[in-house]
């Protein structure tokens, strides 16, 4: 064991300690026999015990028993959580949170690990994390008794998920499928175009880029009522102010991405006689890749954000923002914090696919090489 | 390498200039340069940074223009030259693209030409082959030690088997045992396919080695101060550097090249 192991550990038991002392008569059955495994997993730094069953030792030892007392905590805690619960709930609260923290150091530490591990552990310790966020979140927001408008508890906007999934996935359907891909799509696509042009044309760039700062400087709820009157209520004026938020990020990033390739490396399709389109789609654009995968990623953030805010400022009655800001006046916060939940997941969802596109497109980056 | 000079003229070079105009005034990077070279040929440029030898060898491959006097490239203007692909060039550094692999990468010149898949890839085999980077095809450059990088530049140049190799200090980033087997597998190469190469160095003991012609050249402004036809046998293994013979060149490019600062 490590040192912070160590002290993991001894922090857990004395929880586990002062819940029993002081919870003894008033805990739950489920309680006690968490108390009781934290207070257990103590004992196994006594030398004591490691020197008697060297056997049951090495067992308790194991990181699956950390995660074993941990969710058993953690659990019991989550059934006797109300307002103004005892000392000792709290107490055993912290316990498991530790002991998910020392499995995770365990299962860290072992590395004689196969790929497929490797695998599960970096995917599932993020995930573990969040889990701890939420277990927290809801275990403060009942515990301490914080008002519902203020922060609704985890469990509360799930169940508000689950019951209101055909409200959530048409706003979803209406922002995200139709506003934002189409014009996230038409803002980078058209972006990437025209910096070719500009890159192209020296008249073009010192017509367009001005023109094209200018704009990424216009305020987004300025624009999105005008682009209501221009396209109409529905999804279009929203990805208009998509276009108009994402183009700019987009034309710069490409065009510095195609002067990124070599003096050396156009002098030596130069010596190849390439033509234009050759060195552009053979060098200038392979080489500009993480230039745009950059943006892209920058874009996808932004495109949400636009059109939700977008959808403030007139819209059908469907829509995320739409949503957002009806369900505020109504005070039904925990439909809000749905709607929230449902854009997060949908932004770390396309961020995530995007930063797996780029690792497959530009292998080839310092950053992603693999000998 | 004695071939008859009225039809083979593969470079000449008349009163050629070459300036450059910089932030500090007129660079007189090439002055008056006269030179001839004959098909077959293994010329190396030698002289200190600065001289013009590379300058010399982009205006040869049309990535310079020169400001006055006249260069002919198999009879054409250098434009000309470099659209009719005459040349390969290799640069100082591999410049091979990352996200190609080494076959890829030689294979680049070939589909710019405009070859078939099937010509591309014998072709390919042919050349990876030559350099000896049999079952390094796949490999990405990076994946790939500098000395190895290099040969594959080398293999690129002569894919498509152009009859001049221009070659800009390629080995100067390279330790001196690679170097030598570099140098060595050079020659070899230029016997089994008789190209005329030139070859820009810093060192004078491969310049000797490797030539059959050395130009001195001298900095600022640049020019050629001697011009000296080597005599050593074709077959020569490293050793050749030992010998009385060998020596007595060296040591006229030696003097050629002090002999250019002492003007300073």
């Amino acid at each position: 064991m490590t040192g912070l192991q160590k002290l993991l550990n001894t922090a857990a038991a004395l929880c586990g300690f002062y819940a029993l002392v002081t919870g003894i008569g008033a805990l739950s059955p489920a309680l006690l026999l968490a108390a009781g495994l934290v207070i257990a997993g103590g004992l196994r730094l006594s030398p004591v015990l490691a020197g008697a069953w060297p056997g049951a030792w090495s067992i308790l030892m194991r990181s699956q028993f950390d995660l074993l007392i941990s969710l058993v905590a953690a659990g019991a805690v989550l059934a006797a959580l109300q307002d103004g619960m005892a000392g000792a709930v709290w107490a055993l609260a912290i316990a498991a949170w530790l002991h998910g923290w020392l499995a995770v150091e365990k299962t860290i530490a072992d590395d004689a690990h196969s790929k497929g591990f490797n695998w599960v552990v970096s995917l599932g310790v993020p995930l573990f994390f969040g889990f701890w966020l939420l277990f927290f979140w809801e275990a403060l927001t009942i515990g301490l008794g914080i008002p519902t408008v203020l922060l609704p508890p985890p469990s509360m906007i799930g169940a508000r998920l689950v019951s209101s999934t055909a409200i959530l996935m048409a706003d979803f359907r209406q922002t995200f499928l139709k506003a934002v891909l189409a014009g996230y799509a038409i803002g980078c696509g058209s972006a990437v175009l025209v910096a070719i042009l500009v890159d192209r044309n020296d008249f073009l760039r010192r017509g367009l880029l001005p023109i094209g700062n200018f704009i990424s400087a216009l305020p987004i709820i300025g624009v999105a009522p005008i682009m209501v009157m221009w396209f109409g209520f529905d999804w279009q004026s929203k990805a208009a102010v998509i276009v108009i938020m994402t183009f700019f990020p987009m034309m710069v990033n490409t065009l510095s991405g195609l002067s990124a390739a070599s003096v050396m490396e156009r002098d030596l399709l130069n010596t190849y006689a390439a033509g234009y389109w050759q060195s552009l789609f053979k060098l200038r654009l392979p080489a500009a890749m993480p230039f745009i995968f950059n943006a892209l990623k920058i874009n996808s953030t932004l495109a949400l954000i636009g059109a939700i805010v977008a959808e403030f400022f007139g819209t059908p009655i469907v829509g995320i923002g739409f949503r957002i800001s009806t369900e505020v006046g109504r005070m039904n916060l925990d439909m809000v914090w749905a709607e929230i939940a449902v854009a997060a997941l949908a932004g770390s969802a396309s961020y995530g696919a995007l930063s797996l596109l780029e690792r497959r497109v530009t292998f080839w980056h310092p950053s992603y090489r693999t000998k | 390498m004695t071939k008859s000079s009225s039809s083979n003229t593969v470079i000449k070079a008349e009163k050629l200039n070459l300036d450059f105009d910089t932030n500090d005034g007129i660079v007189h990077a090439l002055r008056d340069l006269d030179l001839e070279i004959e098909a077959g040929e293994f010329v190396s440029f030698i002289g200190p940074s600065g001289c013009g030898k590379t300058t010399f060898l982009r205006v040869i491959a049309d990535l310079e223009t020169p400001t006055a006097g006249s260069i002919a490239v198999n009879g054409q203007a250098p434009e000309q030259a470099r659209l009719a692909r005459a040349y390969g060039y290799v640069f100082q550094a591999p410049a091979l693209l990352s996200w190609r692999t080494i076959a890829r990468n030689i294979s680049l010149p070939l589909e710019i030409m405009g070859l078939s898949r099937a010509e591309q890839q014998e072709r390919v085999e042919r050349t990876i082959n030559l350099v000896g980077l049999d079952g390094f095809g796949k490999k990405f450059p990076w994946q790939l030690s500098g000395g190895m990088q290099q040969r594959a530049s080398i293999a690129r140049a002569l894919a498509f088997d152009a009859d001049l190799l221009l070659m800009d200090e390629p080995f100067g980033a390279l330790d001196e045992i690679v170097r030598d087997h570099l140098n060595e597998q050079l020659l070899q190469l230029w016997k089994k396919t008789g190209k005329t190469i030139c070859f820009v160095t810093h060192s004078i003991p491969e310049a000797v080695y490797l030539s059959t012609k050395i130009v001195v050249m001298s900095p600022r402004p640049g020019r050629i101060t001697d011009v000296i036809t080597s005599d050593l046998p074709d077959d020569r293994p490293l050793d050749i550097r030992e010998t009385p013979k060998f020596l007595e060149i060296a040591q006229r490019v030696r003097e050629g090249l002090r002999e250019g600062h002492a003007d300073e």
